[in-house]
């Protein structure tokens, strides 16, 4: 057994940030901001650093072992034989798919917390913010290295409150303490799903452990269960796909996320574009057995991904605010992930997790960044020309852009590529053409993808000027805020190259790394050979379309820029529907919130409250007094009255005592 | 001898002619003087009893001992009690029970 320090006690990873957010959280309001962000840089920086050998110490442990590392530290429930031996312990483990969240998280977030000391540092609540987003990490870090659904439930519902309290960060301001509590009541609803399904798995398993779970799952020798077959594993799935719809911001229920931009910038970055939304994509791929015992489950993942990042990216050609714009895009390459996962190319789909927390989080950072040089201007009709004023910003959020839009040799083209060919390729068994369906509209996406991030970038960087001059002053960002773009716009760069090799008839290293947990993707009826070719050509077709999309934004926004008026106005149905995001929210509002605040005001609470609780507890109490009112008159203050009382209680005491002597004179007497 | 039953009988029936008067008089004085008017009729059936005693047992006299007792802290009482009703009397102008009811609410 090698050395292995870190990985034998794999708790301090999680326990670093929990210490920082412990200490600012309670110290914090006393101490100036430097003490403040050295608290909490060192705990995610230690927390990056022992998650750095910890992945380095598993790799060698796999080296020898060819199994996950998993270690139990002490038991939180047990419930005995009498219960079932229901065990949940706090149990951690490490395998490919906890190396990749994990790294991502500690050192995404790591970048984030450095970015944060510059953008909040002259935000009110600095040692607020630094205690949620080390709170933040905590519970994510339990999320992604938990053994068993029950803690990882733990982790998710913290990160939940993590967000909820960071969105509604600046609560003095009604809609960002609105769209907290919208955040939180909608992963509600998924959450209950994510419930029912863990319920559901432990009556059929007896076991919530994921080893434990998918052991049993192979040896129970129960079949795959095909299209329309309701069985446990459909039901299960679909359930806990519910929870990942919630927390990741899918069709129906991602409506939470675009308010989500009320919070700080960086939370947006951290929370609600790298991190936190893809926790689903993450539970969805630690949960792929499951998944692939359901073609129905697998199919509704698809398509509810397909559709969603369809549904998110018409919505995003239209949005004016610049963070707005990236919320949605946000909501559009999550769904990219699931239709990844649902045409079981899991790996492909933490691929594009992966990829898209580096450039996501660098869109949204260097957002920030022209936030910040605007004075606090979100609008990006506003803007215009910034390019040569804030250069680093410019290119670090141009590399950003390209990445996204799918052009080679960046990190978002390999891993849009990988999730493209995965859904061209998924009929193969089948013989159907469902997955050509999903294709074409992962390709349209994928245009209006490259479309609309150029628009923004055009609409930010170049063209005129459409701000005053007199009132913004325009300044580049301090580098505590543009290192963290330069490192991610370098990860944004890079981060794709593992997978190259694939293009040119070599391993897709990244598969390669996850293939122990997914197990190799099954060669899909097509020759090694053919199957190369056909990647050269989707690849091909990918890159045409990107390129479509980044010349009709420049057409558009820079050759003609009064065109995209004329376009609204002669589009004016179409336009309005998309600027108001499809009547979503004010679908739900008359649908849901409308009949339920109804229910709330009239029934639950004149009726239900005020009439029966109230009416119960007051009912009591003027019982009290009504029968309190009557029997004060026996108390009169007249000595004889109570004489007459004594007299007749003695009576009755003798009654009672002599009754069996008394009782044959009376029939005498009545006789 | 008298029979004993002949004592108690009269002793029950003073007694409840002091519960009547207690009960329906109104004049202080009257109902003081019912309360011991029934205080010897409970006299009246204690040396009764300790009268009828066997002889053979010797005659038994905690009856008749009470009876002292009973007396005595009568007589005491009737100096209190009296004592109370000539200021009740003295600050009414009145000696109807019926208006001496400041116990009430």
């Amino acid at each position: 057994m090698p050395n292995q320090p870190i990985l034998e006690h794999l708790w301090i990873i999680p326990l670093l940030p929990l210490l920082g957010a412990t200490i600012n959280g309670l110290f914090g309001a006393r101490w100036p901001n430097k003490i403040v962000n050295t608290v909490a840089l060192s705990a995610t920086g230690l927390s990056f650093l022992s998650a750095l050998e910890a992945v380095r110490e598993f790799l060698a442990y796999y080296e020898q072992m060819h199994q996950a590392f998993r270690k139990e530290f002490f038991d939180w429930i047990f419930t005995g034989a009498a219960a079932g031996n229901f065990r949940v312990g706090f149990d951690l483990q490490m395998d490919q798919l906890t190396v990749v969240m994990v790294l991502v998280v500690t050192g995404v977030g790591f970048l984030i917390h450095i970015y944060s000391t510059g953008y909040m540092a002259h935000e009110g609540g600095y040692y607020r913010f630094f205690s949620y987003l080390n709170l933040f990490m905590f519970f994510m870090l339990i999320l992604v290295l938990a053994a068993n659904y029950v803690l990882l439930f733990v982790g998710w519902e913290g990160v939940g409150l993590a967000s909820y309290l960071l969105i509604g960060f600046y609560f003095l301001k009604k809609s960002a303490s609105d769209a907290g509590k919208k955040a939180f009541i909608v992963n509600r609803i998924g959450d209950f799903g994510f419930m029912l399904g863990m319920f559901l798995l432990f009556r059929k398993f007896n076991t919530l452990d994921f080893s434990q779970l998918f052991a049993a799952v192979e040896k129970s020798g129960l079949p795959a269960e095909g299209w329309g077959v309701f069985g446990i594993f459909t039901v299960a799935s679909l359930l806990l796909f519910m929870g990942a719809t919630g927390k990741s911001a899918q069709l129906p229920l991602y409506v939470w996320l675009p308010d989500a931009m009320e919070g700080p910038t960086p939370v947006s970055a951290l929370i609600h574009a790298a991190t936190m939304v893809t926790a689903g994509v993450y539970v969805v791929a630690r949960s792929h057995i499951l998944f692939q015992h359901s073609e129905t489950a697998l199919v509704v993942v698809a398509v509810v991904g397909c559709a969603t990042a369809l549904f998110a990216a018409t919505i995003g050609l239209v949005q004016t605010d610049i963070k707005r714009v990236l919320a949605y895009s946000t909501v559009s390459q999550l769904g990219y992930m699931f239709l990844a996962c649902g045409v079981d190319a899991f790996g492909a789909g933490i691929f594009h997790l992966m990829t898209h927390a580096f450039f996501k989080a660098l869109l949204f950072l260097a957002a920030g960044s022209v936030i910040h040089a605007m004075g606090g201007e979100q609008d990006m009709r506003h803007m215009g020309g910034l390019s040569s004023k804030i250069k680093v910003t410019y290119w670090t959020m141009l590399i950003a852009t390209i990445a996204i839009a799918g052009f080679p040799p960046l990190a978002g083209f390999f891993s849009k590529d990988a999730i493209l060919f995965g859904a061209f390729t998924v009929d193969g068994e089948s013989g159907g053409n469902g997955g050509h369906i999903l294709y074409a509209i992962g390709l349209l996406t994928a245009l209006l993808t490259s479309f609309y991030m150029f628009r923004l970038v055009f609409l930010t960087f170049h063209g005129k000027q459409r701000y005053d001059e007199h009132h913004v002053h325009v300044h580049e960002s301090p580098w505590s805020m543009l290192g963290p773009l330069v490192v991610l716009a370098v990860l944004s760069v890079v981060g794709g190259w593992v997978a190259a090799p694939a293009l040119w008839g070599g391993k897709d290293h990244f598969t390669l790394f996850l293939s122990p947990i997914f197990a190799a993707h099954e060669a899909t009826g097509l020759s090694e050979a053919a199957a190369h070719s056909l990647e050269l050509i989707l690849a091909g077709v990918a890159i045409a379309a990107a390129t479509l999309g980044l010349l009709t934004a420049f057409w558009l926004y820079l050759r003609q820029p009064g065109k995209p008026a004329q376009f609204a106005k002669s589009l004016q149905p179409v336009y309005k529907t998309l600027l108001n995001k499809y009547y979503v929210d004010e679908l739900y509002a008359a649908t849901v919130v409308r009949p339920l605040v109804w229910i709330s005001d009239h029934v639950l609470w004149k009726i239900v409250d005020v009439e029966a609780i109230d009416g119960t507890v007051n009912g009591i109490a003027q019982g009290a007094t009504a029968v309190g009112d009557r029997v004060r008159r026996t108390q009169s203050g007249n000595a004889r009255s109570y004489a007459t009382w004594v007299v007749v209680g003695a009576l009755v005491v003798i009654v009672i005592l002599f009754w069996p002597t008394l009782r044959p004179m009376i029939g005498m007497v009545t006789k | 001898m008298v029979p004993t039953q002949y004592y108690l009988i009269l002793s029950a029936i003073l007694f409840g002619l002091g519960v009547v008067a207690f009960v329906f008089r109104r004049n202080i004085i009257t109902i003081f003087m019912s309360i011991e008017l029934m205080l010897n009729a409970v006299n009246l059936s204690f040396v009764a009893f300790s009268q009828a005693m066997p002889a053979t047992k010797g005659h038994n006299l905690d009856g008749q001992i009470f009876v002292l007792f009973v007396i005595v802290v009568a007589a005491a009482e009737a100096a209190v009690g009296l004592g109370i009703i000539i200021l009740t009397a003295r600050n009414r102008q009145s000696l109807n029970v019926e208006r001496v009811d400041l116990l009430k609410l």
